[in-house]
């Protein structure tokens, strides 16, 4: 075979498909999108032993296949419209009942598959015993016993979806009798469907059927968008069977089609395939854990513990190699200074790509620290736990238990980023709270915003650095909150989503699995930064540089260095001629500056940044930060040692920040304030808007977040400076 | 043997799913996880404030609000 095959791995959440994954793939993985949404698309190449090749793709995690969240919805189309040759259903060994749930609508779809009994080591030990082959005959697909995590079984699995592929069968449908009212509703609906046509290239007569009873928003969608008389007719006939069941046995036909769904796994499992040793419900390890970790007491200060833990772990084990990436870039740019000539190139080089990459990449250990720490909490089921006892407290202000992974990877423990953040609102079923989620995590302290917050605190609050960040974490929650409670209010009103979710068994988290992830969403961020920073960065080199200074201004200045070295031949003080030569090099910086564009810019808005207390110059930066809000730092960076005469000087920003008589704490919290809560950058507005699907919502982010920092910012320092603390 | 709602359930308490009384959405939603009558369930606890409830069901845990396990009748055994 020339093409290689394609075998999709489907299943519950939490069931093992990326430990598999992993596992099978190894290195050969690539991370995509699927069209129109952000799901994440994982598809990587597997060899088998006959040299064949197989394409793998990691479907999202579904407990159905009737549209309820987007990944059900993504999960659903992939099998539908790309009819992978062969699906691996990864079931929880452990806990198969529940897992095999999806597995029937697997057989109802039709696709070619098998089951992977995935997890056996944990059954075993839970006295849980499987008859792989009797399981096998009763569905009438092939079931392998697997352990994901250390890949036995494996090879027998693949041996097993190669030989499956290589059948080529068409797609068999397993039909389930619903009783007597269900199943005739859908064989009256196949037939209208069969006659008319209705969808009937992408979907099965009695699939389609079932999924109108089920009452599946997509289909009825399509259907409408497809046809809307058959549509309607449709409609009618689950209205009525709807009404009929209500009145004679007070149920849904949803519930029903459940009902009856279990009860054909029951009669399935019923037949010696699942022999438990012990009680069903007897406590295992896991539970034991928990009784101590989501204990009334223990629990909550066990959580702080934990999030605090993580906090200091991205924190100080980062800062090493954060600092060889300082060391590394000033060695560059020293050597780049010495190297070229004086001129436009070289100033562009350094100001530019140098600050630039280095403004990027000076970030990578942070978030690879503190995507380690956030995937150990993942893998291990414990943010789970952290949903389930913060959905209380979010739910106060509109939002969702599952919010709290949003907000804490956007930076609810700083140090994160909105991008994925807002990417992480999406398992949020609800419009609404996924909207308020979206549309308030960039108030989070991501750690694009830490270089600006770290610089300005370690200057001007050097003794209580470490408690200030702390505070403005919490303080970052408060804000977040509290604007979400605003926007459920207001603009986003409306009722709750279920909660229902799993609490998965406490997990070692695999090393291997642990190193993956981490990577992936490090790679993601320097693929974003890394082209957009650059970019900007350049450009605002370029804005920074261009236009020069007039001509009269240029001559100006160099009358001044004549005058002065005239002067000097009186005297014979080398140091006070290169003193003053050096302040008449810093007034012509200074000037050029103020005369780009972006000194313009700067400059025009001081007659509202007064308010806050801003001059030109943070002006500038605040505007570069809209772009990312690494850019802060580098331009400030920039405006200053662009005003520099000496490049060999160590001063850092902090000690030209420190004695710039501009500058005291108040300006500094006013701006650390505004910082925090102003635009999100250009990235994270870009994914407000796709995954809200408007760009409205992206506008309306700008809008708000920046109208609402002025007004803090300007509470700050005007209260400060009344308060007398501008000193 | 006495039905009460889920929320009404102590801490340690079993029994079996008789009725899931919602349709829609949440209904669903319920059913996906393996509520459905017929079912047994046991109570594993309360999160700090007393809301959501962790349930035991079909050898795994779930959680949902009390507002949601007012849905869900359960005859006590
Ligand atoms: N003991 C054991 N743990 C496993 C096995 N397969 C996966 N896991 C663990 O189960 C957890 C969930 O696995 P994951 O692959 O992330 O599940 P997914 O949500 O289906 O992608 C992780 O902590 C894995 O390490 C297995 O065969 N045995
Ligand atoms: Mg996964």
């Amino acid at each position: 075979m020339s093409t290689p095959i394609t075998i999709a791995l489907a299943g519950n959440p939490n069931a093992g498909k990326t430990t598999l994954f992993n596992t099978l793939t190894g290195a050969r993985q690539h991370v995509g999108n699927y069209p129109g949404v952000t799901v994440e698309k994982k598809a990587g190449a597997y060899t088998f032993a006959s040299g064949e090749e197989a394409t793998i793709i990691d479907l999202p995690g579904t407990y159905s296949l009737t549209a309820y969240s987007v990944e059900e919805v993504v999960a659903r189309d992939y099998l539908v419209q790309e009819k992978p040759d062969v699906v691996v259903n990864i079931t929880d060994a452990s806990n198969l009942e529940r897992n095999l749930y999806l597995s029937t609508q697997f057989l109802e779809l039709g696709v070619p598959m098998i089951i992977a009994l995935n997890m056996i080591d944990v059954a075993q030990d839970r006295g849980i015993s499987l008859d792989a082959q009797r399981l096998s005959a009763l569905l009438k697909v092939p079931v392998v016993p697997i352990i994901a995590r250390s890949g036995k079984g494996t090879a027998e699995l693949m041996a097993a979806a190669l030989e499956l592929a290589q059948k080529n069968a068409p797609w068999d449908p397993l039909y389930i009798s619903y009783g007597e009212d269900v199943d005739l509703a859908l064989q009256t609906m196949a037939q209208r469907i069969t006659t008319a046509g209705f969808m009937t290239d992408s979907y099965a007569p009695r699939w389609l059927a079932l999924k109108y009873l089920e009452g599946d928003s997509q289909i009825r969608e399509k259907g409408r968008r497809a046809d809307p008389v058959v549509d309607g007719e449709l409609q009618e006939i689950v209205t009525k069977v709807g009404e009929h069941l209500l009145k004679t046995m007070e149920t849904y036909p949803e519930a029903i089609i459940a009902d009856h769904r279990y009860g054909y796994i029951k009669s399935v499992l019923r037949q010696e395939v699942i022999t438990h040793k012990f009680d069903i419900d007897r406590l295992h390890a896991s539970d034991r854990i928990d009784k101590v970790l989501t204990n009334r007491f223990m629990g909550p200060l066990i959580m702080l513990a934990v999030l605090l833990g993580l906090y200091k772990f991205t924190f100080t084990y980062s800062q090493l190699p954060v600092a060889w990436f300082a060391v590394f870039f000033d060695w560059l740019s020293g050597n780049l200074n010495t190297l070229l000539p004086d001129g436009h190139l070289k100033s562009m080089l350094i100001s530019g790509v140098i600050h630039g990459m280095g403004g990027v990449l000076g970030f990578v250990p942070l978030i690879m620290f503190m995507f380690f720490g956030i995937a150990i909490l993942e893998d291990s089921g414990y943010l789970a736990r952290v949903a389930f006892m913060m959905d209380r407290v979010f739910r106060i202000f509109g939002l969702h238990g599952s919010s709290v992974m949003a907000y804490i990877v956007s930076g609810g423990i700083a140090g994160g980023c909105a991008v994925p953040g807002v990417m992480a609102a999406r398992t949020l079923r609800s419009p609404r709270e996924r909207l308020a989620t979206l549309l308030t995590v960039s108030f989070m302290n991501c750690g694009a915003k830490l270089p600006v917050l770290a610089l300005l605190t370690a200057t001007f609050f050097s003794r209580s650095q470490a408690q200030l960040m702390f505070l403005l974490t919490l303080l970052a929650w408060l804000v977040a909150l509290t604007a979400a409670k605003i926007l459920r209010l207001t603009v986003l009103r409306g009722e709750s989503t279920p909660f229902v979710m799993e609490l998965p068994p406490y997990r070692f988290p695999t090393f291997r699995g642990l190193l993956i992830h981490t990577w992936e969403r490090t790679w993601q961020y320097i693929k974003k930064a890394g082209t957009t920073i650059l970019t900007i960065s350049i450009l605002i080199w370029a804005m920074m540089t261009f236009p020069g200074l007039p001509q009269s201004e240029e001559e100006n200045f160099a009358r001044q260095r004549q005058e002065v070295a005239a002067s000097s031949a009186q005297t014979t003080d080398d140091q006070q001629l290169k003193e003053q030569l050096a302040a008449i090099d810093t007034a012509q910086a200074g000037s050029t500056l103020r005369h780009s564009l972006a000194g313009r810019i700067g400059t025009a808005m001081e007659t509202v940044s007064w308010l806050p207390g801003f001059d030109w110059r943070t002006n500038i930066a605040l505007v570069g930060g809209f772009a990312a809000k690494e850019v802060i730092v580098t331009t400030l960076g920039t405006a200053y040692s662009l005003g520099e005469t000496d490049p060999e000087s160590n001063a850092t920003l902090s000690e030209t920040l420190a004695k710039d008589p501009h500058w005291n704490p108040v300006v500094a919290l006013a701006l650390i304030v505004f910082v925090m809560f102003y635009a999100p950058c250009f990235v994270t507005v870009v994914c407000i808007s796709k995954e809200s699907g408007s760009w409205k919502w992206g506008l309306f982010s700008i809008c708000f977040n920046t109208a609402f920092a002025f007004l803090l910012a300007t509470l700050v320092y005007q209260g400060g400076r009344l308060l007398g603390l501008a000193g | 043997m006495p039905t009460v709602p889920l929320r009404k359930m102590q801490k340690d308490q079993s029994g079996t799913i008789t009725a899931v009384k919602v349709g829609g959405e949440l209904g669903r939603r319920i059913r996906d996880m393996g509520i459905v009558p017929g079912t047994r369930i046991t109570i594993m606890g309360r999160a700090p404030l007393f809301d959501p409830v962790a349930i035991r069901i079909m050898g795994g845990t779930l959680t949902l609000r009390n507002s949601e396990a007012d849905y869900i009748e359960v005859e006590v055994a």
